[in-house]
């Protein structure tokens, strides 16, 4: 599978910055989850972020869209910085940000409405009022992540009747309808079936022709398979970054090495 | 069976067996009686339900034998000449309890709202606190406060206001008492807006927190994924939790009794007096002294009894199915 990843995925040399977290720190209450994270996400390119469980990748993946806003006893220090702004500074509105910084979720979590709706929310509250640009947009969405023909007929029905795995889609269509330019995995597949999480890995693999992606995975086998680049965090650092081929082969540090060959984690 | 059990003779196995069969029998038969004693536990309440009902048919059989569906639609209430009807009780409960339904449901889902999504701990705690201790109050402490207090305000201030702007509608026409209808209403109002405001607050709570995430992360404000997210995923439940407080506006007594007026007649006016069912069993029950006076007044409590339980049953009903949505998300 790493060979594929070798043979399938040569990194270009000629990548443009698009995300650029540096010195990032993160605690929840007296807990530091990040501790001084750097590191360099690069546009049209797919960056797995791996590592034990607790070990703050998605503390840090929730922290390129300002997520622990929401939560009051997360602190946040450090720059993030999106095409070279950073999203902490005082003139940046997360809310306008965060339409340029989509997320999927572990579990999928489509809201209680119906398929159209779920797709159209995002437009919707982001001003889009014009019918026939929303249909638009929920069909372009749809079809881009790759759930169209299973829903096409039944777009009126509860978003949350679907199965897990177009759920999953569903909440991706949902991340789409806004064009983001960089869109977060949360462990995207984690709660799917092996079926459905090809098919989500085998979207990923497009979306990167489009957008930047970061993925948090505790598979090592799906960042092999889905990713270009790849960090390794370690309770709550990152110990190692590089093109994914070169981390699974032939990583520098020694506690690298002993995680991808499974010493433990 | 259990010195049987105790006996080291019980390490040979035919000893072994018997003693299998002896624990197994033992469960058996103490599962059972548990089983038995739980199950007349909650047949009693069923019972005493049935029962109830059963009593308060009996009880006015004669007058709904003697007035028929009349009833419900004549509003006449002469003890005199004993011609009984039930509508202007029935109109009286159905209005102030609509009053304090209307202005319980904004106050109470805006109060719990704000609780649940906008309030830091620090502001939410207490003053949840607070609410929950409004509906421990008693109802005739609430009834005198209303009289004295909230009445002569109403109609001082606040009815003479409406009067003046709103006044060309029959809603908020006619001469001003102080207790009445809309006074009736405002009270009931006061007192079920803890419990709108508490249950709602819990089922808010209970909306799962990856929807409101999902809807940040969508570039939605705190506002928009409280209005257009979490409050619809509630909603079932909340209409529920405003069913409930309907309940209990429909029933309460004592409260109702000392400021909506105790008059049996059914104006177009919110401002007039009414009457309510149990405002009027309340008051008239010891001065019933004919058969048929006391069973048109039993037959009034039917009707109250027979709302209430319809009315709880669906409230509970529409709470349990959000509950219930929610948790089979996977």
């Amino acid at each position: 599978m790493i060979q594929r990843a070798i043979d399938g995925r040569v990194t270009s040399a000629a990548t443009a910055v698009k995300v650029r977290v540096s010195h990032l720190d993160v605690y929840y209450g007296s807990n530091h989850a990040v501790r001084d994270a750097s590191l360099d996400i690069e546009e049209n390119q797919v960056t797995a972020l791996i590592g034990p469980s607790g070990c703050g990748k998605s503390t840090f993946i929730r922290a390129i869209n300002r997520l622990h806003d929401l939560t009051p006893s997360a602190r946040v220090s450090g720059k993030v910085e999106l095409d070279d702004v950073d999203i902490y500074s005082r003139g940046v509105d997360p809310i306008v940000m965060r339409r340029r910084v989509g997320m999927v979720f572990q579990r999928p979590n489509p809201f209680p409405m119906s398929i159209y709706d779920n797709v159209a929310y995002g437009p919707r509250v982001n001003g889009e009022r014009d019918a026939s640009r929303i249909a638009g947009l929920v069909e372009d969405s749809l079809r881009h992540a790759a759930l169209w023909d299973e829903v096409k007929d039944r777009l009126s029905e509860s978003g949350v009747a679907l199965s897990g795995g177009q759920q999953q889609r569903l909440c991706i269509a949902r991340v789409l309808s806004l064009r983001p330019e960089v869109i977060l995995m949360d462990e995207p597949a984690s709660a799917l079936d092996p079926i459905a999480t090809v098919k989500i890995e085998e979207l990923i693999a497009e979306l990167r022709e489009r957008y930047t992606v970061v993925i948090v995975t505790h598979s090592m086998a799906q960042a092999g398979r889905v990713s270009d680049r790849t960090a390794f965090f370690l309770n709550g650092s990152i110990v190692e970054a590089g093109p994914t081929n070169q981390i699974f082969t032939r990583p520098k540090d020694r506690r690298t090495e002993d995680y991808i060959t499974g010493r433990f984690g | 069976m259990s010195t049987e059990l105790d006996s080291p003779r019980t390490l040979t196995a035919a000893r072994g067996r018997a003693a299998q069969r002896g624990l197994t029998t033992r469960q058996a038969v103490s599962d059972r009686a548990f089983r038995v004693a739980l199950l007349g536990a909650t047949l009693l309440f069923v019972a005493l339900i049935a029962g109830l009902f059963v009593e308060l048919v009996h009880g006015s059989w004669e007058s709904i034998v003697t007035f028929g569906a009349g009833f419900l639609w004549s509003s006449e209430w002469n003890p005199v000449t004993n011609h009984f009807g039930a509508l202007p009780f029935i109109y009286g409960t159905v209005v102030s309890s609509a009053i304090a339904i209307v202005i319980a449901g904004v106050v109470g889902i805006s109060a719990a709202v704000f609780l649940a999504e906008f309030a830091p701990a620090v502001v939410a705690r207490p003053v949840s606190f607070f609410i929950e201790l409004l509906a421990a109050v008693p109802s005739v402490v609430f009834g005198l406060w209303g009289l004295f207090v909230l009445a002569p305000i109403l109609s001082q201030t606040v009815e003479p206001f409406l009067q003046r702007y709103l006044g060309f509608l029959p809603l908020f026409s006619g001469p001003i008492y102080g207790v009445g209808l809309f006074t009736a209403g405002l009270l009931l109002a006061l007192m079920i807006v803890p419990t709108v405001a508490a249950i709602a607050r819990d089922l808010i709570q209970a909306v799962p927190n990856e929807l409101r995430e999902a809807s940040i992360a969508l570039g939605a404000t705190r506002w928009e994924t409280a209005t257009r997210v979490v409050l619809p995923s509630a909603r079932a439940g909340i209409v529920g939790a405003c069913v409930l407080a309907l309940g209990r506006a429909l029933g309460e007594t004592i409260a109702a009794t000392m400021v909506i007026g105790n008059r049996p007649a059914i104006s177009a006016s919110l401002f007039a007096p009414g009457y309510t069912l149990s405002s009027v069993i309340a008051n008239e029950f010891t001065e019933a002294t004919s058969s048929i006076y006391l069973s048109a007044l039993l037959e009034l409590g039917l009707i109250l009894f027979v709302v209430s339980v319809v009315v709880n049953g669906g409230a509970r009903v529409l709470m349990w199915s959000m509950l219930r949505s929610l948790g089979r998300r996977p």
